[in-house]
């Protein structure tokens, strides 16, 4: 009988599939991305004990016995995922686990999650993650819906064109040509201004955006220089990053409105490791080795 | 702050956005369904193969996948440099085009044996006997269902909004980055696609009514 | 009708014709299949260190939670929407008016709302705090929900009056006629339909991208951009991948359609089970679910 045939076949999908989650080879598959982070020079983070804030969000995540670090996943050098290992490193990464540290959590004690751009505000407003640290931009919009910590970074956006672009090089020069970016982000809006004139692509993400210059359906891709360079990076001899940074980026640690003990905590913690050299040193391992200069650590602000 | 008259450009841009998308999807989806439903019920072979092929792959993937290969694969390998609009209308359209092929051809099958039999009898060719005796009869019949096909190709054009196109759900990341209340924006962006599905709905009432006189 | 009747059996002119179409054909579609190979041999496509990355168990394991996590929002939703659609169908088929007002308002507004803002709109909390799973199984729910209601409605509908008042006549109760008499036939009848919704809730869940849960397009994405080998990003790889995965979901529900719709028509009952290949949004709104020529209201 028919049906026999079908669920013979549908037996035969399902066992494949239950092979096919064991066995194969170990290990990261694709380019390794050993040469992202320089594991031995990470620093370590001491793991503070018996932390007493008060704080609604951290209690919380406390009485879990794991806190939830919103980051990216498609950043390579700041926030990446090895989609093998389900691994995180990057930088980004690398100042999670700082904070977590101070607030009394050990590597293993943190979930990530991954968040998109676009989705950040809410996830954090939701509560859906304690921290949102991912390139996270601090400005006057999203601090209407959520609080800062920091900045501890300064970023600026810039433009990433193939190698053999001769036309694009800089802002200045982007009249009429097309540059991609993330629905609604900053450098996008500003790219698209008259003065600068350029037809933007709006996509999800920016590793799409990467992808579609490679391809070349788009010409540039504009927003931060840090995440550019990871990218110009991890495409050696096929991307490179041209222009002076045309914006102002801090970067900032996202955190549920209100929650000023949970700010503070965040806020000295990023202060004593910039303090310590942990800042610094986290830098050269991660996101120094793309290209990024070391620049001194802004002063924190939003505390 | 009313968000509406507040954004009326952007509300205005994103609702014709949807609204031609939609338009030009329709127009891709109708001509090819006809002809795949031609193909799945021809006399050649390798046609009716690619017919059922066309079908059955369409119709079993998500139009999310679908729209990854139009963004990511086309371009990358077969036609670089594709406007993105074209892009989307291939994809929402070649997906749609699977769903008016099955209604077409479910509403060939309910005329009646006897009329493709007599228009054989006085020798009309395959090509004859569909476009003179088949399809203008099973129109009566494929009309109700079609509807319901373009309503559901309005509502997945949202989906084009996150592969760089102008639509009236994206609208929504822009507003809310502005900081409006999301609910509100949502009443609004709602209310858009009620208008253009009641509109089609309307539409195919009328066309329906109509041809029921003309039996 | 068979597509036979359309046309007679050809002649010894009409096969020389048919056979130069065949070839043609034939020749067209493999020139087409030959010139997408040739395009993606000649991008290096074809290179295997891009497909070796399926050879990880990594990748694998990835693949296989994310399909779990497809397959988990899937049953969830298809369970909950097919009670939620019993729900509705008896609102909507209520003697009270205010309670069918109701239904028919419901079903109508949700029908015409894409699902992807359902989705959205639920997971930024229009309905209070919800984690993507649940957002996505509620929206797939109440969208699906209202198809499969007037599903089983036009199933209602076309249980032939005699079995109503013959159930009526021997004294049964509205509850009981309903419960006993109607939903068994309509169900029976209509479970191709059924289980064509159930393959558009399958492909819907793929909307999860939009709120973050990590189903397989979402997964798929990520491989996509995550991985590259030599510079090179594995898009057309993992489409393909996942693509077989997604179309061999479906067809095994399809194929089961198929079955139900084969094993009914030899039933002696009397009702026909409608053909299993049915477009998908069987309504519109404001409109009477259409999904066979049995139903007629």
């Amino acid at each position: 009988m028919k049906f026999h045939k079908t669920a013979a076949a549908a037996a035969a999908v399902l066992a494949l599939a239950a092979t096919a989650a064991c066995g194969g080879k170990e290990g990261s598959a694709g380019d390794k991305p050993k040469d992202q982070t320089d594991e031995k020079a990470l620093p370590k983070y001491e793991v503070a004990k018996d932390v007493k804030i008060d704080s609604p969000v951290l209690k919380k995540a406390q009485k879990r016995g794991k806190i939830v670090i919103g980051a990216k996943a498609d950043q390579p050098y700041l926030g990446f995922q090895d989609q093998s290992t389900k691994k995180y490193s990057g930088f980004d990464i690398e100042i999670a686990k700082m904070i977590a540290a101070d607030l009394g959590f050990t590597p293993k004690q943190i979930e990530w999650k991954t968040v998109d751009s676009g989705a950040r505000e809410t996830t954090v407003s939701k509560g859906d993650v304690d921290l949102m640290i991912g390139t996270y931009t601090i400005n006057d919009e999203r601090k209407k819906q959520i609080d800062f910590a920091g900045p501890y970074f300064h970023a600026g956006a810039s433009l990433l064109v193939r190698k053999d672009e001769k036309e694009v090089t800089g802002p200045d020069s982007v009249k009429g040509k097309k540059v991609c970016s993330i629905v609604g982000s900053t450098p996008l809006q500003t790219i698209k201004e008259p003065k600068y004139g350029a037809k933007v692509t709006e996509l999800s993400k920016y590793s799409e955006c990467v992808s579609q210059v490679l391809d070349g359906q788009v010409d540039a891709v504009t927003t931060d220089d840090a995440i550019l360079m990871g990218y110009a990076a991890q495409n050696p001899g096929k991307l490179k990053v041209v222009g002076k940074p045309f914006s102002d980026e801090p970067y900032g640690v996202g955190l549920k409105k209100g929650d000023k003990a949970l700010q503070k905590a965040v806020a000295d913690a990023l202060k004593k490791h910039q303090d310590n050299g942990d800042y610094k040193k986290a830098f050269e391992a991660t996101l120094g080795k793309s290209g990024s200069k070391f620049k001194t650590p802004p002063e924190i602000t939003e505390k | 702050m009313n968000v509406l008259l507040d954004n009326l450009a952007l509300f205005r841009e994103g609702f014709l956005g949807t609204l031609w998308l939609t338009v030009v999807s329709a127009l891709l989806a109708l001509v090819l369904g006809l002809v795949i439903a031609g193909f799945r019920v021809s006399p050649v072979p390798p046609l009716r193969i690619f017919g059922t092929l066309w079908v059955n792959v369409l119709r079993n993937t998500p139009l999310t996948l679908l729209f990854l290969v139009a963004f990511f694969v086309v371009p990358k390998v077969l036609f670089p440099g594709v406007d993105s609009f074209i892009l989307a209308v291939c994809a929402c359209g070649f997906y749609t085009s699977s769903f008016v092929a099955e209604a077409v051809r479910s509403g060939i099958n309910t005329v009646p044996m006897g009329q493709a039999e007599a228009a054989r009898a006085i020798g009309m060719t395959f090509t004859q006997t569909m476009r003179i005796v088949v399809l203008p009869q099973a129109t009566r019949t494929v009309v109700p269902p079609m509807s319901s096909i373009f309503i559901a190709l309005t509502k997945n054009t949202a989906i084009a909004g996150a592969f760089d196109n102008v639509d009236l759900f994206n609208i929504q990341k822009t507003l809310s980055n502005d900081g409006y209340d999301i609910a509100v924006i949502f009443v609004w962006i709602t209310l858009g696609y009620l208008i253009i599905t009641y509109a089609i709905n309307g539409l195919f009432r009328l066309l329906e009514n109509r041809l029921e006189v003309a039996r | 009708m068979s597509a036979s009747v359309l046309f007679d059996a050809p002649g010894p002119k009409a096969r020389v014709r048919n056979l130069i179409y065949s070839v043609a054909g034939s020749i067209g579609l493999v020139a087409l299949i030959a010139w997408v190979c040739y395009r993606l041999y000649d991008k290096g496509q074809f290179a295997g260190e891009l497909w070796d990355i399926f050879n990880y168990a990594g990748i694998r394991q990835n693949i296989f939670d994310a399909l779990l996590s497809t397959l988990k929002v899937f049953a969830l939703a298809g369970v909950f929407s097919l009670a939620f659609a019993v729900v509705l169908c008896v609102a909507r088929l209520s003697d009270h008016k205010p309670v069918r007002w109701v239904a028919v308002v419901f079903i109508d507004l949700f029908r015409s709302i894409p699902l992807l803002i359902t989705i959205f709109a639920l997971w930024v909390g229009i309905l209070g705090d919800m984690t993507p799973m649940w957002a996505l199984v509620l929206g797939l729910t109440i969208y699906n929900g209202c198809v499969q209601a007037e599903v089983l409605r036009a199933g209602v509908n076309a249980v032939p009056k005699g079995q109503v008042e013959a159930a009526y006549a021997l004294g049964l109760r509205k509850t009981q006629v309903t419960a006993s008499v109607l939903f068994p036939q309509a169900v029976r009848s209509m479970l191709p339909s059924i289980i064509s919704q159930l393959v558009v809730t399958l492909k819907d869940t793929s909307l999860g991208y939009i709120i973050l849960y990590p189903e397989l397009l979402y997964s798929a994405r990520l491989i996509a951009n995550n991985t590259p080998v030599g510079g090179v990003y594995p898009t057309v790889q993992t489409v393909i991948v996942f693509g077989a995965i997604y179309i061999g979901l479906c067809l095994v529900l399809a194929w089961l359609a198929k079955f139900v719709e084969q094993r009914g028509r030899r039933s002696k009952a009397g009702i026909v089970p409608t053909a299993a290949e049915q477009p998908e949004e069987v309504a519109a709104p404001g409109d009477v679910a259409k999904p066979s020529d049995v139903s007629k209201d």
